[in-house]
């Protein structure tokens, strides 16, 4: 059946952008590798031969001045995607992000709108290292003016992105390397699943009860969403029904998606491939003191990234990212 | 000046090092990465960026270069590494994950140091400029005639970096050499489409200074380009920006599909390869003999094989390790 067919993320997302550049002229992509080769993560994959190289740019390896185009472009009334190929690349452009493209709406006093989707890969746990592995959305949703999308599977992932290029804010989209259904990267396969032919919008701000559970609650995304559904299924074995809860976007949060779990169950546990400090695992936290202290049976609990550069080493990767059994062993420890 | 007999002999072997060197990792990266390919399996899990084919630019450049001065490199690092002395057990360990690695497994491939060697390099493009200006600057601090060397990529020429790093270096007249390896490829994107003039060298009329091309990818050539270069910067000269053409034998990375390369590319280039036309070459000018060059050969032979074996044989650091030295 045609409505029934599983694609990848990757297809998915390219599916997504194919669809909105056919419904509007001023769509475009922008970014290294996304041409021939169809990003490195596939985001773009055949869009070039659909659409030709004026509108799947290849790029000299020139961040600064590429993403400050889609600035730029977007000023003018077009609706740049431009493609980061990996977040921990930012640094050599982050000026033209945090104090242009993010801020540019706010100091104009709201008479500037700059409809940029910059796409970009995170995440680790296949041997790359402290400068190819990292997540930090958390970096961007810090700053105020940058709406932060993080998908998990193939049909949020299509929404997402129709509703990320028809916002008329900057969006950052974040795919995880290991979500992406890639021939040469293990993945779960979860993430695949069935995406509608048709075009559809996800709205932000809304998330996803990916597993209802009654006894305590996992806040968490991307890839950490398969891990803690996979530490869920484990859990049910004992008796213990977590409830899965994928943010899919940050900015903006929906906070009552999480104080309404935090009702239900009375025990939270927060799971992030990013950092642990001064990141989302704290403002989730903060939110459920906040606003939800009352229905807390026991003081939240945060499992991420330890504070250290990702090492290359497997044990010692192994060691930093939350895996399913430390997500099981830390909601077990919770639920008792 | 031409190099001696010895240095001869000595980049013969280096050569061959590097070359047999990334042999032998893309074979064993292949480990336990089939029937089905998953970048995050086998031996050595992660990226792999492998030089084959580009030896002379790092080569005929680093036989100029002692102890003192300094090497920073790319994500594609291996052969500056070699021939900057960098000890070949410690970083084939390190590549391997394992606790005996220059940097105990938290560096890996693209980011090994050897702070004794002077040598460092980064996975991010165009990272290596910057830092090989601060080792000139501290040199000048230091009154001493040292001086730094930042190889990258072509591709990296169009990096904010690379200009900001040119003009420092021509302002402060820094003992720096920045050297280009032009292999035609960033990952997917031919220099043609990503640079707006031919040759990366006309760049450096922009901050006046010499700009040199080198047409060949040969190590004599390389030899003479760098050595004119490292001359004038340990003379107080300043900097000098080189670009050289050569060829990348590899993919990209190991497992890089290629579909953007015309299938015979690569057997092209190889039909020219840079480390028999150099033994030619030496061999009939009369500077040195075929059992000489063997004998280098068997050299490198033997330590590919030594470092690949001590990487394998050592120990995987604790996973506790993991929270260690995120501050000195
Ligand atoms: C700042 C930054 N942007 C992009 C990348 C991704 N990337 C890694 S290597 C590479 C191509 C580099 O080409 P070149 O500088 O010519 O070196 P080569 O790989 O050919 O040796 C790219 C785009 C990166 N590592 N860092």
């Amino acid at each position: 059946m045609s409505n029934e067919r599983e694609l990848t993320m990757a297809k998915a997302i390219a599916e997504a952008i194919s669809q909105e550049m056919e419904r509007d002229q001023h769509v475009f992509v922008m970014g290294e590798d996304v041409g021939v080769y169809g990003g490195i993560f596939g985001a773009t994959q055949g869009l070039l031969s659909k659409f030709g190289p004026e509108r799947i740019m290849d790029t000299p390896i020139s961040e600064t001045a590429f993403i400050g185009a889609a600035t730029g472009a977007a000023a003018e009334g077009m609706r740049p995607i431009v493609e980061l190929m990996f977040v921990d690349f930012f640094g050599v452009c982050m000026d033209q992000i945090y104090n242009h493209l993010a801020k540019n709406t706010y100091m104009s006093g709201g008479n500037l709108h700059l409809p940029v989707v910059l796409t970009t890969a995170i995440g680790g746990g296949y041997g790359d290292a402290a400068q190819h592995s990292q997540c930090l959305y958390s970096v961007f949703a810090h700053t105020p003016g940058l709406k932060i999308v993080v998908p998990s599977t193939a049909y949020d992932a299509k929404g997402l992105m129709i509703e990320a290029i028809r916002d008329d804010n900057p969006v950052m989209y974040f795919f995880h390397k290991g979500l992406m259904g890639l021939g040469w990267m293990r993945y779960p396969e979860r993430s695949v699943n069935v995406v509608p032919e048709r075009s559809y919008t996800i709205p932000f701000g809304k998330a996803d009860v990916k597993r209802p559970g009654t006894d305590i609650t996992i806040v968490c995304l991307a890839m950490m969403v398969h891990c803690a559904l996979d530490a869920a299924e484990k859990l049910s074995k004992e008796g213990i029904e977590a409830e899965v809860i994928d943010l899919r976007t940050l900015v903006p949060l929906d906070r009552e998606a999480v104080i309404a779990s935090i009702k239900k169950t009375h025990k939270l546990l927060v799971v992030d491939e990013d950092y642990l400090g001064f990141g989302l695992s704290g403002e989730i936290a903060a939110i459920a003191a906040d606003e939800a202290f009352e229905y807390l049976d026991a003081p939240v609990k945060r499992l991420a990234v330890p504070n250290v550069p990702i090492p290359y080493s497997q044990p010692l990767e192994q060691f930093v990212i939350p895996s399913v059994e430390a997500i099981a062993e830390a909601a077990r420890s919770l639920a008792r | 000046m031409a190099p001696s007999t010895e240095q001869l002999l000595e980049m013969d072997r280096q050569a061959w090092t590097i070359r047999l060197f990334e042999e032998a990792l893309a074979q064993v990266y292949m480990e336990g990465k089939s029937p089905a390919f998953d970048i995050g399996s086998g031996t050595i899990p992660g990226e792999m960026h492998l030089s084959a084919g580009q030896e002379p630019v790092a080569v005929g450049t680093c036989a100029h270069l002692g102890q003192e001065d300094t090497v920073v490199g790319t994500h594609r690092a291996h052969h500056f590494a070699i021939a900057k002395g960098v000890d070949l057990k410690e970083m084939a360990a390190e590549i391997f994950g394992k606790e005996t690695g220059l940097g105990k497994g938290k560096g890996g491939h693209m980011h090994l140091f050897d702070p004794k060697r002077k040598f460092s390099c980064s996975g991010i493009v165009g990272a290596s400029f910057p830092v090989a200006c601060g080792a000139a600057l501290a040199a000048k601090k230091k009154e001493k005639d040292w001086v730094a060397v930042a190889f990258a990529g072509e591709g990296a020429a169009n990096e904010g970096s690379f200009h900001e790093s040119l003009n420092l270096a021509a302002l402060w007249k820094l003992p720096v050499i920045f050297i280009i390896e032009d292999n035609a490829w960033a990952i997917s994107v031919a220099k043609s489409k990503s640079t707006a003039i031919p040759y990366n060298s006309q760049r450096a009329v922009a901050y006046g200074i010499p700009g040199v091309r080198v047409e060949k990818n040969d190590f004599l050539s390389v030899y003479d380009a760098a050595g004119e270069a490292i001359a004038r910067a340990r003379h107080g000269e300043g900097p000098t920006l080189i670009e050289v053409k050569t060829d990348r034998y590899f993919g990209h990375f190991i497992g890089d599909p290629e579909l953007y390369r015309p299938k015979d590319e690569v057997k092209s280039l190889k039909a020219a390869d840079p480390i028999g036309q150099f033994e030619q070459t030496i061999i009939a000018k009369g500077l040195v003999s075929r059992a000489q060059l063997d004998k280098e050969r068997e050299t490198a032979v033997k330590a590919v094989d030594e470092a690949i074996e001590f990487a394998r044989k050592s120990p995987y650091p604790k996973s506790e390790e993991a929270l260690e030295h995120v501050f000195a």
